[in-house]
């Protein structure tokens, strides 16, 4: 099993920190990973991505520019990121601020509230841990228990004591995600 | 009256002076009416009256001195052209115990090294620097340094040094006072066994410094450069008493110990 | 077995100094490799190890500051990119001709002169051809991934400390900025001054005892002659680090009828091209310098007589191919391909431009 995920969106949103879970989680099962985020001098505010390879083999390449999943966060980076999915691949993607929706129909496409449901659960920054949720829901590649294992390791220990609440986000991202229909 | 023969002179009681055990018997390369011999034997001189030979690191420059380490007994490095500072800093946090002192020329601390010094005083490191200043680069032929002073001839400004074409003279000695990270600013002589005692007095409350760790000592030793300046020994002598005595003034200039400024001190906690 | 964990290239240069032993980093700030110095200070190992971490005023003091250090025979090191080693290429030399052991890294970025921030491999040259004045060689170890960050610390040091010479670990921002697990080593104590007199104290400037001549840690010598002697003891053992020194690594070579040659992030990048070339029944294969001084010549040229072609493949406009074509010496076809100034290439463009190269663009 070889997993290639791109995940975009807006510096701030919690991009980089999605892709390290996902990565620690990987890491907790045995698994090689890769983490390789695009930087710059944008560190709020500007576009963020990290491209996270999850893998049963060694890597060799970090950089790609073929994704088995895209999960896109605002508009730019669906413009730039669709068509880099391998067909049959995932989309997933927070049609909060899109105007342009996906238009491929060789791929599978699924939409998650993020934004709005992180505001019902009245802490914005539950949200990349509700889009995870949701990605982990379409393609189990990680196991809860690794994914708790995966929070544990990468947050620091003062902030041990809001697991709990990144775990409840992430069902709420399980339950909440919905097939996109291309029209 | 018996005649005395010079082996009856030559003995041990009758020994009145006799050169340091840290000066090495190497033939010093320094041109008649330098002040770097003397410099130099007063470092070695605070050295071996301290005991501190097996504990001292010299740094030496580029420039005249950088075969200071031919002629003090110590471990020294050789450092590139400015960068002395930089390499003191690390031998002392390395090794905190030991005494570490620079010697530099006014081209190499003054010129193309002032970062270098003005950041390790600003650090306060526990270090001494012997500033020797002549206002000239004396090794590569006499040019002008940043020290020069105004209407002086070198060999970069043979009209003299104009401030509208060169630029002012340095005072790096009094921007260095400024910094709270210096404990001890001084600007001695040696052209007189009386300018000489005093300076090497300065020297050792330099290096008795470090053993307090009080922040970084600095000791400017205004000196002649016969062949630079083109002059004999004894006007060299004159010549530096008349102009440059009036442009660096002797003195303390900062001895945060005795003004109980303790500006380092206040800083740190 | 060290502990796993997800680290960054750059955190895990910190930390593995740190485990090592070290006794001292200077450095100043400058993208992508902050990480490195961030993590010192936020591990203060002065309180645990006695490691001494300095952020200097520029990179001209920081790599004086390791030839102060290293002179006192201690384990220092500094990190940078590449217009700050442009910096110290100076102190690099002096280091090199008083033959004082210490480690460098240069997370390199996209140039010439302020360039960009992007991950490049545009200074081979400056690497591993000198950079600075005189006649001298430096050691320099490619790593290709987090790992391999972490391991050459401690082998960069051990080299440094066996030929008494700099060491290099010449990275760029992907290896930098990447995370990937690693198997971090295990704590091991700083050098005791006892340590340090045994093996260094031939020459480190600790101080004069009675029992020794003084120590001069110095590159000068006015009279030619004693220079030209000097000179040939230095070139006596670059050739000694020549015979023992080279590393590389070999994949799919055995059946290999062409041949790409890649360091670092870009033979990451080339494993994939080479899977990529098999799939389509392209026999190729993949060599990685992992010291690229001393250069693997020496395999490049058996492999000459085997394979009908090479492609050297770097993030630059074509510096490591000259190496390769030396180690050929016109027996087979050699041609480069890479992005450079920053941008990085891809599996398939790789694949593409071996194709055009030797298969005639198909």
């Amino acid at each position: 099993m070889t997993e290639e995920i791109i995940i975009a969106g807006f510096g701030g949103q919690g991009v980089l920190s999605m892709g390290k879970i996902l990565a620690y989680s990987g890491v907790m099962q045995n698994q090689e990973v890769s983490w390789m985020p695009s930087y710059g001098p944008e560190m709020r505010g500007g576009t963020a991505n990290v491209t996270v390879i999850i893998s049963d083999e060694r890597i060799s390449s970090p950089i790609i520019h073929e994704f088995d999943t895209a999960i896109i966060l605002n508009q730019q980076s669906l413009d730039k990121f669709e068509n880099t999915v391998k067909p049959g691949g995932l989309l997933l993607f927070d049609p909060n601020g899109i105007t342009r929706p996906p238009q491929r129909k060789d791929i599978n496409i699924y939409s998650i509230e993020g934004a709005e449901e992180a505001a019902k659960m009245g802490n914005p920054k539950t949200f990349n841990m509700i889009v995870m949720g949701a990605y982990i829901k379409i393609r189990p590649i990680v196991k809860m228990e690794n994914v708790q294992k995966g929070l544990e390791k990468s947050l620091p220990e003062r902030h041990h004591k809001l697991i709990p609440m990144n775990l409840d986000a992430i069902q709420v991202g399980m339950d909440k995600v919905v097939k996109f229909a291309v029209n | 009256m018996a005649d005395i023969e010079i082996k009856d002179i030559i003995k041990k009681e009758n020994l009145v002076y006799s050169k340091s055990k840290i000066l090495t018997d190497n033939e010093m390369h320094y041109c008649p009416g330098c002040s770097h011999g003397t410099s130099h034997k007063l470092v070695a001189e605070v050295i071996e009256e301290m005991g501190i030979q097996e504990k001292t690191i010299g740094i030496s420059p580029v420039g005249c001195s950088v075969l200071a380490y031919n002629y003090l007994d110590i471990d020294w490095q050789q450092a590139a052209h400015g960068r002395a500072p930089a390499l003191a800093t690390a031998a002392k946090r390395l090794m905190p115990d030991h005494f570490v002192f620079t010697y530099q020329g006014d081209g190499d601390l003054a010129s193309i090294g002032t970062a270098e010094i003005l950041h390790a005083c600003n650090r306060g490191e526990n270090i001494t620097v012997i500033f020797v200043n002549n206002a000239i680069y004396g090794m590569t032929g006499g040019q002008m340094a940043p020290t020069t002073l105004i209407g002086m001839p070198t060999a970069t400004s043979p009209y003299g040094r104009e401030a509208a074409l060169h630029g002012f003279p340095l005072k790096i000695t009094e921007l260095i006072a400024q910094l709270p990270g210096v404990a001890y600013v001084t600007r001695q002589s040696v052209h007189t066994p009386a300018a000489a005692r005093k300076a090497k007095k300065a020297i050792r409350k330099g290096f008795e410094n470090q053993e307090k760790k009080i922040g970084t000592s600095f000791i400017e030793i205004v000196s002649t450069c016969s062949s630079g300046w083109k002059l004999s020994p004894v006007a060299s002598n004159q010549w530096m008493e008349e102009h440059m005595f009036k442009f660096y003034p002797l003195g303390d200039l900062k001895d945060a110990e005795r003004d109980n400024e303790a500006d380092y001190k206040k800083y740190i906690e | 077995m060290g502990e796993l964990k997800l680290m960054k290239g750059n955190e895990v240069i910190a930390e593995a100094a740190i485990r090592y032993g070290a006794d001292g980093y200077f450095g100043y700030p400058i993208t992508p490799q902050s990480e490195i110095m961030e993590t010192l200070m936020a591990q203060k190992p002065w309180e645990t190890t006695g490691m001494v971490v300095l952020q200097a005023e520029s990179e001209v003091a920081s790599i004086n500051m390791l030839y102060g250090g290293a002179a006192c025979g201690k384990r220092v090191m500094t990190s940078s990119s590449s217009p700050g080693l442009s910096l110290m290429l100076e102190g690099v030399s002096y280091l090199a001709g008083a033959e004082l052991p210490c480690l460098l890294v240069n997370v390199v970025r996209g140039g010439p002169g302020l360039g960009t921030i992007q991950p490049s491999q545009a200074d081979y040259f400056q690497a591993t051809k000198g950079g600075g004045h005189g006649d001298y060689q430096i050691i320099v170890l490619a790593p290709a991934s987090v790992q391999e960050m972490n391991d050459f610390v401690g082998l960069g040091f051990d080299l440094a400390f066996k030929y008494r010479i700099p060491s290099l670990i010449l990275s760029d921002g992907v290896i930098g900025q990447m995370m990937e697990k690693v198997e971090v080593s295990d704590y091991k104590p700083r050098w005791t001054d006892e340590e340090i007199q045994k093996i260094s104290g031939s020459w480190a400037t600790t101080g004069k005892t009675k029992n020794r001549e003084r120590h001069i840690a110095t590159s000068l010598d006015l009279q030619a002659e004693k220079m030209e002697e000097h000179n040939h003891k230095l070139q006596a053992k670059y050739r000694e680090i020549e015979k023992n020194e080279v590393r590389y690594e070999e994949f799919q070579t055995d059946d290999a009828e062409y041949l790409l040659v890649a360091y670092g992030s870009s033979a990451r990048i080339c494993q994939k091209s080479v899977t990529l070339l098999r799939q389509k029944g392209i026999k190729v294969g993949l060599l990685r310098p992992i010291t690229v001084w001393p250069f693997p010549s020496q395999r490049i040229a058996e492999l000459a007589n085997q394979v009908k072609g090479m492609l050297a493949v770097e993030m630059s406009a074509g510096q490591m191919v000259m190496d390769v074509k030396l180690a050929v010496n016109g027996k087979i076809p050699v041609s480069h391909f890479g992005r450079y100034g920053g941008v990085v290439h891809s599996p398939g463009e790789v694949v593409e431009a071996f194709e055009k190269q030797f298969l005639g663009g198909k």
